[in-house]
């Protein structure tokens, strides 16, 4: 490990990026335009469950100022019985999401799409599209999806046998968990439900491209442009090496934009016309058929003893993919009891198709769902055993050497850390008054590594320029410029931090997992490493001795001791000035699959009180304890924790998508979604625990995805403390509340 | 239909610009006059993004009309720093990392700094309520809200 002086790592400085967003000037997609640009807007099917017949484009590509019309004719067919696999995206289901092919599975699944002079003109000409539907018996809802004569949406799937909506299964197994019952002296197993939820980024998806001589170039928002390049190609059929997607700045994501939707679209209208392409999507399009995560109905039984050691727990978990397979159930089923030292576990993850839009990642994917019903349910076995729920926690928490369900046994780990710095936190002690109470819970994920690519510049002057390969959505240009300042010895601000195009830095994996500061940082590192051998040499070489003999301390290169001889240190911008003489151009690259990120836990409390007229539950005080390894930027970091716990309690108390009786969603706006806005919540302290990672040069373990882990039973829990009545069904909002009150 | 002709005046600037009458001013601003800080991230009056000044009232621009803007006068988000220095605003939210993707940033900024000129002494429920148009989904508002506190303290100190 690097010996740290801890100038700059974890340090509060302001970001590369900053001045930039503060003022406007920052390019996201939508603000970028080309010459000759003209505009592609989607028609998109008005049933959520239909048989496309025909489709009849004349008298849209008559229309004046129709440039082009695309159907998924268009674009590269993947046949419905191989399965071509993008990372953990099959291509079958991205290619019929960008273009519904046989059917229409969701309102809303894009069915043509139209380049036009206008924004205006294009949105005329879907009109004119003509497509016969043979409408088809729909259905939303998990528990309708499984029944036994539920509408079946693909008939190449089957579960056991039979036609089915289940689209798969996971298990995993630990010990024997009947005989672990069987030792429990309290067991208590609960069904909950939660609702799809949005991702919510504030900015909709956008994409520029342009094709010229056969090469592409996009610009779009999203969280990986190499992803992006990938996916377009394969739906494309334009080579990879003919196309460059280039990372605009992006209004959020949170794993909502780990797949694509406008960017093939655009670049085969682009191919067509000749001309550069725009394409963004309105708030409405956003929330019909983008993201979201999945709607679940789970089981979850816990076994106890008296002395409050958990001995066996089970859990079942049906989650809501959308039209087309690929719910994250590995995220459910994995992590709802990964937190604990639990020696029998049997957890099961159901994958179910219904006509709702596909889902995708978001923060933590199928963890917070897990946790919920977990954690509530462990919020009752405490209460059960007289218990607090903290030191039931504590009792059984996961530590190092513990083997989890999933797999692996946990190394260095600071989730114990976080229950202490809970119980001895002031928020656990305040008193709490009459309608308002307190809850907790806790959880884990598994954090991801993976290729990372970097390049470390000494500019001539004696200045750094590093480039990466993974967008920027929440700080990590900052994170990076304090890593490299502080390995070097220089000043931060002589640091500047770009994110690459496909075409300017190696692959790198997408902005998701958690993986972008803890990957990066590996490669710059080791960059940075190879810059400061070289620079030593280039010392060596100007004072004509052994560059063995030379070390690098405080920015500037110096003999190693009295042996070497006597020569004055020599700057960055010394031997910069000398690069040529000495050697050429300074800097070094490393491309690597990053390994060893380790998962991440934390504890969150929360204290709500309730308005029994309104049904209204306001959020008092709300506290995150991390485990996050190193915060290198500690703001950020920060950052991370309070939105996460922003956006659990928003899935807890307000976030849900209403259909009518047509499957159409009924609420696909900001303000009929309601997400929570500034005067819903209070402060959200974020206290963060560094155990660091040892192995990561800087100890950095991810931390953008673990705070959505635990809110959902934090707030539950907190809820039910006020009103000694549980809630097993997201979310909490007032007429829920209402009826459970009224039911007293 | 013929374009409609506009005169106003933008972040001190006299302006023209030809438009439709059913045009919105955020159009306008994103699209013809290349003023992209505002941002759209709803079209409908929901999200706050698109926040502009209109004759020093706060507005959202994707709910007015580009016609409206006939000799009224606008302040937008490229207007807000004074060259290379920014408002103090501005500044506050780099120093408590009150942003992170910075897509909702211009409108908060904006309608923050409305908030203190009506109120340069606002509690944490009043710039809690005030900024209730203005979401954020990045932040959770803890450091927004403190980093609008913060500057309104230092403002009255500095006057
Ligand atoms: S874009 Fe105007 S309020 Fe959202
Ligand atoms: S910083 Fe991303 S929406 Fe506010």
């Amino acid at each position: 490990m690097n010996v740290i002086n801890n100038k700059w790592i974890g340090s509060r400085t302001i970001r590369p990026d900053g001045a930039d967003k503060v003022t406007g000037r920052a390019s996201y997609s939508a603000d970028t335009s080309m010459p000759g640009m003209i505009w592609g807007k989607v028609l998109r099917s008005p049933h959520a469950h239909a048989r496309i017949v025909s489709i009849d484009t004349s008298r849209a590509e008559a229309h004046p100022g129709v440039k082009a019309v695309v159907t998924a004719k268009d674009i590269v067919e993947f046949p419905l019985d191989k399965s071509v696999m993008l990372g953990i995206q099959d291509m079958r289901w991205m290619s019929r999401n960008v273009l519904a092919r046989e059917k229409v599975l969701f309102h809303g699944h894009p069915v043509a799409a139209v380049a036009a002079m206008s924004e205006r003109i294009a949105a005329e000409a879907c009109k004119l599209i003509e497509v016969v539907y043979e409408v088809l018996p729909h259905v939303i809802e998990i528990e309708e999806a499984i029944k036994p004569d539920a509408p079946i949406l693909h008939d190449f799937l089957s579960f056991e046998g039979k036609p089915s909506n289940i689209a798969g299964k996971l298990e995993h197994k630990l010990g024997d968990v009947e005989a672990g019952f069987a030792k429990a002296d309290v067991v208590i197993e609960r069904h909950f439900k939660t609702r799809p939820v949005h991702q919510g980024y504030i900015e909709p998806h956008s994409a520029l491209v342009s094709v010229v001589d056969g090469k592409a170039v996009i610009w779009s928002s999203s969280q990986g442009q190499f992803m992006v390049r990938a996916m377009t190609s394969l739906l494309t059929g334009i080579p990879q090496s003919d196309i460059r997607a280039i990372p605009a700045e992006i209004g959020g994501g949170f794993g909502g934009k780990t797949i694509i939707y406008l960017e093939p679209v655009a670049t085969i209208l682009a191919k067509k016309t000749g001309r550069p392409v725009k394409m963004v999507m309105t708030r409405d399009e956003v929330m019909r058929a983008t993201g979201p995560t999945s709607g679940s109905m789970s089981t979850v039984k816990i076994g106890a003893t008296k002395d409050g050691k958990i001995v066996a727990a089970q859990g079942t978990f049906y989650l809501q993919a959308g039209a087309l397979p690929g719910s994250p159930i590995r995220g459910a089923a994995g992590c709802a009891f990964a937190p604990y030292d639990i020696p029998n576990v049997h957890s099961t993850g159901f994958d179910v198709v219904s006509n709702r839009s596909k889902v995708a990642a978001y923060r933590a994917p199928g963890a917070p769902i897990g946790a919920y019903a977990a954690e509530c349910v462990l919020d009752e076995v405490a209460e059960a055993l007289g218990m607090d729920p903290l030191e039931l926690r504590l009792k059984n928490a996961a530590r190092q050497g513990t083997k989890a369900a999933h797999g692996p046994v946990f190394p260095v780990i600071g989730f114990v850390d976080t229950i202490e710095a809970a119980i001895a936190h002031p928020h656990y002690k305040t008193p709490l008054g009459k309608l308002q109470g307190r809850g907790v819970a806790s959880g884990f994920w598994f954090n991801a590594g993976g290729e990372s690519s970097a390049q470390v510049n000494i500019t001539e002057d004696g200045n750094v320029a590093v480039t990466t390969g993974h967008p920027d959505i929440g700080g990590s240009r900052a994170s990076i410029a304090n890593i490299t300042a502080e390995l070097l010895g220089i000043d931060y601000k002589r640091v500047s931090v770009l994110i690459g195009d496909t075409a300017t830095i190696g692959y790198s994996n997408l902005t998701g997992g958690s993986r972008v500061l803890f990957a990066s940082a590996m490669v710059v590192t080791q960059s940075t490493e190879k810059v400061i051998k070289t620079l030593c040499e280039r010392a060596a070489k100007i004072w004509k001795i052994d560059p063995e003999a030379v070390v690098w301390e405080d920015g500037e290169a110096k003999p190693a001791g009295e042996n070497a001889g006597k020569f004055p240190a020599l700057s960055l911008v010394d031997i910069a000035a000398k690069a040529s003489e000495t050697g050429g151009p300074i800097g070094a690259g490393v491309q690597q699959n990053t390994q060893g990120a380790e998962g991440g836990f934390a504890t969150h409390v929360c204290d709500v009180e309730v308005d029994p007229e309104l049904g209204i539950v306001r959020v008092l005080r709300y506290t995150s304890f991390q485990d996050v390894g190193r915060a290198v930027h500690p703001s950020y970091v920060e950052g991370q924790m309070q939105g996460g716990a922003a956006q659990g309690i928003g899935w807890a108390l307000s976030e849900e998508y209403l259909y009518d009786k047509n499957g159409k969603v009924d609420n696909a706006s900001f303000l009929d979604y309601r997400m929570p806005v500034c005067s819903d919540l209070p402060m959200l302290d974020a206290v963060m625990i560094e155990v660091p990672n040892p192995k990561h040069p800087q100890g950095v373990r991810g931390v953008g995805e673990v705070p959505l882990v635990p809110p959902l039973a934090a707030v539950a829990n907190a809820v039910a403390n006020a009103l000694g009545k549980r809630f097993y069904s997201l979310p909490m909002s007032p007429p829920r509340v209402l009826e459970v009150l009224d039911g007293a | 239909m013929a374009k409609m002709h506009v005169a106003t005046t933008i972040n001190g600037e006299p302006e023209e610009f030809l438009c439709e009458p059913h045009d919105s001013m955020l159009d306008l601003l994103r699209g013809a006059l290349g003023l992209t800080g505002a941002k759209e991230g709803c079209g409908t009056g929901d999200c706050g993004a698109c926040s502009i000044m209109l004759d020093g009232r706060l507005v959202c621009s994707c709910l007015m009309l580009a016609p409206e803007a006939e000799g009224r006068k606008i302040d937008t988000i490229e207007g807000m720093a004074q060259g290379e220095t920014l408002h103090p605003l501005q500044q506050k939210f780099l120093e408590m990392a009150a942003l992170q993707c910075g897509i909702c940033t211009p409108g908060v900024l904006m309608a923050s700094r409305a908030l203190l000129e009506r109120n340069p002494d606002p509690t944490e429920t009043e710039v809690r309520f005030w900024l209730a148009g203005n979401l954020c989904r990045c932040t959770g508002y803890d450091k927004i809200v403190r980093a609008v506190l913060e500057t309104a303290a230092e403002m009255r100190g500095a006057a």
